[in-house]
């Protein structure tokens, strides 16, 4: 399948499909924000504020034509709960292009007369250290979104590499590699997570643990893809442009990465797309039993652990946000991966 | 059978292995841990041995049916599993029942009035419950529990492990409730979550087995639809689904693992991640074995019953 | 002269927009086999299901007389009488049309039960005895067969046995033997013939091969572009065709004309029924068409003349 001719009945089922392109709309705007989050995020992503601990989110009130909030400040009622009250003698506005960001509040006006203090704008609320939401979830994006596309690459190759020179020479080295694969494949998901994150030390400098997550997931999803593609090159091995540049002499494995692969790359795109939300759920999952992206550094599962406290989600129920995202984006890349499935494929009648 | 299970214990130790630093550290640093424990450990399992034959001879003893000491639980891990093995266990079997109540009848349902606004509903129904991730969907229900004050027969909603304090002081029949008093959340966390995946498939197997000749054949033959329905259609339709009964059952061993964490349900699952925070390296090791071996019985199973419900199908 | 067994009046069938079978009228006595011929897509196999109601989603108008009794508003109850008690149909691929779950017994037993109210041992006993019947060796043993452990003759026959079981009054052959090897074709329509002659029935046989059609009928009509064209005893038909349709169709054939000389094929291809021509249906590829072939549709008149403005003389 060809480049040109793949994109153009890609660009089809775009055309005809509002849902995938509402899907892939969606999924462009979450990678924008997470792009631009350094710029749309009122504040950094360890920016901390004591004095708002587990702030609700701000409630917006429009005085005279502009949006503005109320300081708040919290005082603990008989059952030793936070109650937050806003000071309505102050009202800051919300301004465009303050602090070198999108929106906020501008830091000196946020700064009360009487202590000094900085009022915030919490548009979802705060954390436990009162470190804004929105902003700890546009940078989170950062990290879930890409460890999927960079996840599934990863794995993809491995599962080219593997699946290329099982199928194409069969014999001995496609029955040892598809045993490993077997072999792999037999370890429940979870397990498997578990034993990498095992052989792992918890406690690395955040790029390496991006890094060896990346790794980990990876090495979880190639075997079943790796056989796929070993049946792929099997069939293909017969093909006759095959034999005849094997005939001609061109070495096995020039023969392979030159011939034999490149057919299997539309398919490839499909499962591709297919099973980056895999990926980010994996790395969410991770991250919310603590075993993945580490504090401050955020992404969208490490942000849920707020939320795992049975006792304490009530107080805070603004915590369940994250997961919002998550289920928005995996929805789009199901949408978009089977609208592109459809058009790619039109064997596929459901 | 065996052979594989081997391969994965090779797999799981030799990755292991790879961690640097010494992996009885945290043991030795922890005053509770008494020297001698540690020396006996290192001796029997040659921790100053090359790699190789210290898999070997744990290996040897695994055979035996010692699966290793637990720092963290301090017992033997054998023990350890034992003891959380059935909670997985029941909650997987429970969650599969009431997926496949519910599911199956849904998707038929869905198949015979094709494209009718039912049809249509589930449809997208099902697409967003297979987008939702199973743990945020145990987060939210969690969040649900905890706001309902106390509910009817039930009483105050339990979160968390398997029974309440005080199950031994009740009767076979309260003990039975308790269990499912506690089983209800992880169960039903479990259960939405395997229903969208399930309605589909059980659809497309209806749609495909009623599209198929002999249904037409039969008819022309004058059979009541109803005999159609349950003679033919049913029975044909089911075939992929006994299969697949199985595997469910295999996946749902990996599903369970989150929900049983977020939900604090003693199983399996939560008893991995326990091993990998502690670095309590035979529990790791084990939870693996006896996980894999999960999957592998839940495979078997799926082939023993396509055998049985298709005659097409030679057992080997 | 008695009633014919069937008599179909006008018989138009639509499928939304498009009409496939166009004011169809034909009639068949006891006792004697019609042949009805045509290519793909002339609308034989859909009027072959109408004769059994089993059109899903299609509007037929026009009547259909067994027995004198008037099929086609029969209610759901009345229909599941007809089929395969009055009017049994073997259809064309017997791997796809038997049920690969069930046993060749299940699928006899099934019929017996339905229509002579047979139960337990005396449905197995007759059952064996159709098999037999159909030319299968070993009968009691291949009750418990499964189709696939079947040949394809044999399940044929076995297909066979399943429609006369109902002791039906008209059997429906669909292409029967167009899935077959040559030999067993030969085989399967000698049965067909003793069968037919012992139990006096009646038979359709729907085909699109002139040389089988010749073995098996009595009279034979000839059906392009959902109209019949041509009819009479087969015979006559064969040997001296009087539409030029019919003429087109047998020079194409090898063995019905002198062996020397080429293959005469019918210019031009058989139009889709979105696109039927008007008038006569046949006249863009017809070589006798007239300006009238292009605006009046002919009749077919009762005496044995063809649908056609400008017919072959008789004995050309």
């Amino acid at each position: 399948m060809s480049g040109t001719a793949t994109t153009s009945r890609f660009a089809l089922a775009l055309r005809g499909s509002l849902l995938a392109r509402l899907s892939l709309g969606t999924l462009a705007f979450l990678y924008l924000a997470a792009i631009l989050a350094g710029w749309i995020a009122p504040y950094g992503y360890d920016d901390e504020s004591r004095a708002h601990s587990w702030a609700p989110p701000s409630q917006l009130r429009w005085i005279q034509g502009r949006p503005c909030v109320h300081p708040v400040s919290f005082s603990f009622d008989e059952s030793a709960r936070r109650v937050y009250v806003e000071d309505t003698s102050r009202a800051i506005p919300v301004r465009l292009f303050v602090n070198g960001r999108l929106f906020g509040l501008d830091s000196l006006e946020a700064i009360s007369p009487q202590d000094g203090s900085s009022a915030r704008l919490y548009l979802l609320g705060a954390d436990a250290r009162g470190r804004d939401l929105l902003s700890r979830l546009l940078y989170g994006g950062r990290i879930s979104l890409s460890i999927g596309v960079v996840g599934v690459s990863i794995s993809t190759f491995i599962a080219l590499v593997v699946g290329g020179l099982a199928g194409f020479f069969g014999g001995w080295v496609d029955r040892s590699l598809m045993r490993v694969c077997e072999i792999f494949m037999l370890i429940p998901s979870f397990y498997l997570l578990m034993l990498l994150r095992a052989t792992l030390p918890l406690d690395w400098d955040s790029r390496v643990v991006y890094l060896s997550i990346v790794l980990i997931l990876s090495l979880i999803g190639w075997a079943g893809l790796a056989r796929v593609i070993r049946g792929l090159v099997q069939s293909l091995r017969s093909a006759d442009y095959i034999v005849a540049a094997r005939a001609l002499g061109v070495h096995p494995l020039v023969v392979l990465r030159r011939h034999a692969l490149p057919q299997t790359f539309g398919f490839l795109a499909i499962q591709a797309t297919l099973s980056i939300p895999g990926y980010i759920i994996a790395e969410s999952g991770l991250s919310l039993l603590g075993l993945g992206i580490q504090d401050p550094q955020t992404s969208w599962g490490n942000l849920l652990q707020e939320s795992m406290s049975i006792a304490e989600i009530h107080l805070h129920p603004w915590s369940l946000i994250p997961g919002l995202a998550l289920f928005l984006a995996v929805l789009s890349y199901n949408l978009a991966g089977d609208a592109l499935r459809d058009a790619l494929d039109p064997r596929g009648g459901r | 059978m065996i052979p594989m299970l081997i391969g994965v214990s090779l797999i799981a130790f030799a990755l292991l292995s790879l961690s640097p630093g010494d992996p009885l550290a945290a043991q030795r640093g922890n005053p509770q841990v008494p020297d001698e424990l540690i020396r006996r450990i290192e001796a029997q399992y040659g921790f100053d041995r090359p790699v190789p034959e210290q898999y070997l001879r744990w290996l040897g003893r695994v055979v035996q049916g010692d699966l290793g000491y637990s720092f963290k639980f301090k017992r033997p891990v054998a023990q350890v599993i034992r003891e959380r093995l059935g909670a997985t266990l029941l909650l997987a079997l429970f969650s599969t029942f009431l997926t496949w109540l519910i599911a199956v009848p849904m998707g038929v349902w869905s198949a015979l009035r094709r494209s009718q606004w039912p049809d249509k509903t589930v449809s997208v129904l099902s697409f967003v419950g297979m987008s939702l991730p199973s743990f945020f969907l145990a987060l939210l229900l969690l969040y649900a529990a905890s706001m309902l004050p106390s509910l009817p027969l039930v009483g105050k909603f339990p979160i968390g492990g398997l029974v309440s304090p005080g199950y031994d002081r009740l009767d076979t029949l309260g003990r039975i409730l308790d269990i499912l008093k506690h089983l209800l959340l992880p169960g039903l966390v479990l259960t939405i979550g395997g229903l969208a995946g399930l309605q589909r498939i059980a659809r497309g197997s209806t749609l495909e087995t009623l599209s198929q000749p002999y249904i037409l054949a039969a008819r022309a033959r004058g059979l009541s639809d109803r005999r159609v329905l349950w003679g033919h259609a049913f029975r044909n339709a089911a075939n992929p689904l006994i299969t697949l009964l199985g595997f469910e059952f295999s996946a749902l061993l990996s599903g369970a693992a989150f929900t049983e964490i977020i939900t604090s349900w003693p199983g399996m699952g939560l008893l991995a991640l326990e091993a990998v925070r502690s670095k309590d390296q035979f529990l790791v090791l084990a939870t693996v074995l006896m996980g894999s071996l999960l999957l592998m019985l839940g495979n078997l199973l799926s082939d023993l019953l396509h055998a049985w419900n298709d005659p097409r199908v030679k057992v080997s | 002269m008695t009633e014919p067994l069937l008599a179909v009046r006008d018989l138009s069938i639509r499928f939304g927009d498009t009409e496939v079978v166009d004011r169809l009228s034909l009639t068949i006595r006891r006792g004697e086999t019609l042949g009805l011929v045509g290519e793909s897509g002339c609308g034989k196999s859909v009027s072959s299901l109408s004769l059994l109601g089993l059109l899903h989603g299609a509007r037929v108008t026009g009547s259909i007389r067994l027995d004198g009794q008037e099929l086609t508003n029969l209610s759901p109850q009345g229909w599941r009488r007809v089929r395969g008690g009055k009017i049994a149909m073997v259809f064309q691929d017997p791997m796809t049309a038997l049920n690969p779950l069930l046993t060749v017994g299940r699928h006899l037993e099934e019929v017996l039960e339905t229509h002579k109210g047979l139960r337990g041992r005396e449905a197995q006993k007759f059952a064996a005895d159709w098999l037999e019947k159909v030319g299968i060796p070993d009968p009691v043993r291949r009750l418990e067969a499964y189709p696939h452990e079947l040949s394809g003759g044999m399940r044929q026959r076995v297909l066979i046995a399943m429609a006369l079981a109902g002791e039906p009054d008209l059997l429906v052959a669909d292409e029967p033997t167009t899935a077959l090897d040559v030999t067993i074709q030969a085989q399967i329509l000698d049965l067909l013939a003793n069968l037919r002659r012992e139990l006096s029935m009646s038979m359709l046989f729907v085909t699109h091969d002139l040389g089988v059609v010749e073995r098996v009928a009595d009279r034979l009509a000839v059906l392009y572009a959902g109209r019949l064209v041509e009819e009479g005893p087969v015979g006559e038909v064969l040997v001296r065709p009087r539409h030029p349709y019919t003429e087109g169709l047998l020079a194409s054939v090898p063995g019905f004309r002198a062996r020397t000389g080429r293959l005469r094929s019918i210019p031009g291809q058989v139009p889709s029924p979105s696109e039927w021509p008007s008038g006569c249906r046949f006249h863009p590829r017809c070589d006798r068409a007239g300006d009238i072939c292009r605006t009046t549709r002919p009749d077919l008149p009762p005496d044995g003349r063809p649908a056609c403005h400008f017919p072959l003389e008789a004995g050309s």
